[in-house]
């Protein structure tokens, strides 16, 4: 619970003596010190397909340069359409593209997205299965300036349009390689971007990524944390640091959201009676924590204990992300803590 | 203009749409018939004085996009659409009927010559920038219009729309607003204030014209001047049009967003319009 607005963090003023972590930009990097990352994976892989596929073009409502699409519009400038701070025209006119034979991209942030423009996604896009591309930045809890950007219940929204397709990918290979088939795909796509900087983690394991499967990246006795976006990150930090510990955690990643692969994760939760742990940076409500009950109960599969790590149902808290993220148990340490806990 | 028809007035166009949409109001027993008759000669117009098209195939790349975003005047684009023949006569006895292809909202899946879907309002025009600009693309020569209404002017969307054709100066974008007075909860200038309108359209960078939309010779010289105008800005025809238009005791009544029309007043409706132009 925050404290009131009337009472002065006197403990912060003249010379408190912690360490502070600062908010700094809207747009924190989730990445880690020491952790390699590559540069802007969807703007120059959208650059490059465009380079092959004439139907592309790219849209943005005022974020081109916060999404990644400025390198885009550097590269092909005349097919690249600036809609002004508008979210609802930026759909509505990606739905009159697609409806002449383009491929409309467009990004704005995942709050904007869904909460503002999703009537114009609903009908103007998803009703026709028009081939529109919505590719949004700071999805989930990965910006420090509260409420009004941080998208903690997207995917709840989004999951409930028929037609729409939801991407959630995990860090810069993943991005690099669902571009394509996201292009491939006839119809509309919603994509969670990771922008920036975006850290290089699923090299290591020799992933790929496949549209519309979950992939087994690693194995484990002892629990199987279930997990998408940045979140399979922190999963595959935690389970290294609980193998340490004698805790054998594997990681099933789940970058399409919906449809669900639920074959994989029935077979997944079938193999072995474990404690299953959904892992996901987003509220618990309505999420992939939630689709993954309901297609165990449906399934009459039953795994040890179910738990879920996600956002709490609540407007978060403002602040640094690293604060943020230990605050509300999504940080890898945090993971590591409950699921401790939890066997 | 299509090759068909060029010995049939615009007035008669009109009549017959009238008397298609009342034909089909007549299935349902009640509906959204005053604005059918109310903007039957902007639809004559539009469809056989204007635009280019071909009945046989709706689809085709030359045409130009004529979209409705009211969904609720599916009943007067659908009468329209069934003077233009493409759709057959005989089908609007399934007027919002169980399978039919003209349900009561429109719809683009359903209808051939429906290009978007109508009924949240305030899509159309935003979907017509995104149309116009893929046709310039395209190095398209044909137009986009959109026939929106007076009720559609409250929603913020619209003026998104509105100041983006401005912004990208889209000469082939064609609006048209009917301008009816009449909303859900009453008259729509009780309902939010929308005028002066012609000087805020024109302050968003727009080619302005308003006439009386029920006066076919202004429509014509209208519709002619937006798609001749020289100017490189997007065009917009305010059309000031009266609910029920051509059939009085319909006219007459004071709320009249959804008609409710008993059995026998269908025919003397019918009767008028027919006795209202010769053929």
């Amino acid at each position: 619970m925050r404290r009131s607005k009337y009472e002065r963090p006197t403990h912060l003023i003249a010379g408190g003596d912690r360490p502070r972590l600062t908010t700094s930009a809207m747009i924190a990097s989730i990445a880690g010190a020491d952790q390699p990352t590559k540069p802007a994976p969807f703007g120059h892989t959208l650059s490059a397909l465009a380079e092959k596929d004439d139907r592309i073009v790219g849209l943005s409502a005022d974020l081109a340069k916060y999404t990644d699409l400025h390198i885009f519009r550097a590269a092909h400038p005349e097919r690249f359409y600036q809609m002004g701070m508008a979210e609802q025209l930026l759909m509505m006119s990606a739905a009159g593209m697609a409806r002449e034979g383009l491929q409309p991209w467009v990004t704005t942030y995942a709050v904007f997205a869904s909460r503002r423009a999703y009537d114009f996604i609903c009908l103007a896009i998803a009703e026709e299965m028009l081939d529109v591309k919505i590719v949004c930045a700071l999805p989930g809890l990965t910006t420090g300036y509260g409420p009004s950007h941080q998208a903690t219940e997207d995917i709840a929204m989004f999951r409930g349009m028929p037609n729409l397709t939801i991407i959630d990918p995990c860090d810069a290979l993943e991005i690099e390689q669902a571009l394509p088939a996201i292009a491939a795909h006839k119809g509309p796509v919603y994509m969670r971007l990771l922008r920036g900087n975006v850290p290089l983690v699923l090299d290591e394991y020799g992933y790929s990524f496949e549209f519309g499967k979950a992939k087994l990246i690693r194995d484990g006795r002892d629990t199987l944390i279930i997990s998408s976006g940045l979140m399979t990150m922190r999963a595959l930090e935690a389970a290294k640091a609980l193998q340490k510990d004698g805790i054998d955690a594997g990681v099933l990643h789940v970058p399409t959201i919906k449809p669900l692969d639920e074959e994989t994760i029935l077979a997944e939760c079938r193999k072995q009676n474990r404690l299953v742990v959904v892992a996901e940076n987003h509220t618990v409500i309505g999420g992939l924590g939630e689709a993954v009950a309901a297609t165990l109960m449906r399934s009459d599969v039953r795994p040890s204990a179910f738990r879920q790590i996600g956002l709490p149902d609540q407007f978060l808290e403002a602040g640094a992300l690293p604060t943020l993220h230990d605050m509300y148990g999504i940080s890898t340490q945090a993971v590591i803590a409950q699921i401790k806990g939890w066997l | 203009m299509t090759e068909i028809g060029h010995n049939v007035s615009l007035a008669e166009r009109a009549r017959r749409i009238r008397r298609h949409a009342l034909r089909m109001g007549e299935v349902q027993g009640q509906g959204y018939i005053a604005q059918a008759l109310g903007v039957a000669d902007v639809l004559a117009v539009s469809y056989f004085h204007a635009t280019t098209y071909r009945p046989d195939d709706p689809e085709w790349e030359g045409r130009d996009r004529f979209l409705l975003s009211i969904g609720h005047y599916a009943i007067a684009l659908y009468a329209a659409l069934i003077e233009a023949k493409i759709i057959p006569e005989d089908e609007l006895e399934t007027y919002g009927t169980d399978d039919s292809r003209l349900p009561m909202s429109g719809m683009a899946a359903y209808t051939p010559g429906m290009e978007i879907t109508g009924g949240s309002l305030g899509h159309g025009l935003g979907i017509a920038v995104g149309m116009a600009l893929a046709l310039k693309r395209k190095q398209s020569k044909s137009f986009v219009y959109n026939l929106f209404s007076d009720g559609e002017l409250d929603e913020g969307s619209t003026w998104e729309a509105a100041m983006s054709a401005g912004s990208y100066k889209l000469d082939n974008l064609i609006g048209i607003v009917d301008v009816n007075q009449m909303q859900a909860d009453g008259p729509s200038l009780g309902v939010m204030n929308f005028e002066p309108l012609a000087p805020k359209f024109e302050a968003f960078g727009w080619f302005v014209q308003r006439v009386d939309g029920n006066d076919i010779d202004a429509l014509v010289r209208a519709f002619d001047a937006a798609r001749y105008h020289e100017g490189n800005q997007p065009r917009i025809i305010i059309c000031d049009t009266r609910m029920a238009k051509g059939v009085p005791f319909l006219e007459a009544r004071e709320r009249n967003h959804f008609l409710r029309v008993e059995p026998q007043e269908w025919a003397e409706a019918i009767r008028i319009i027919d006795a209202g132009v010769p053929a």
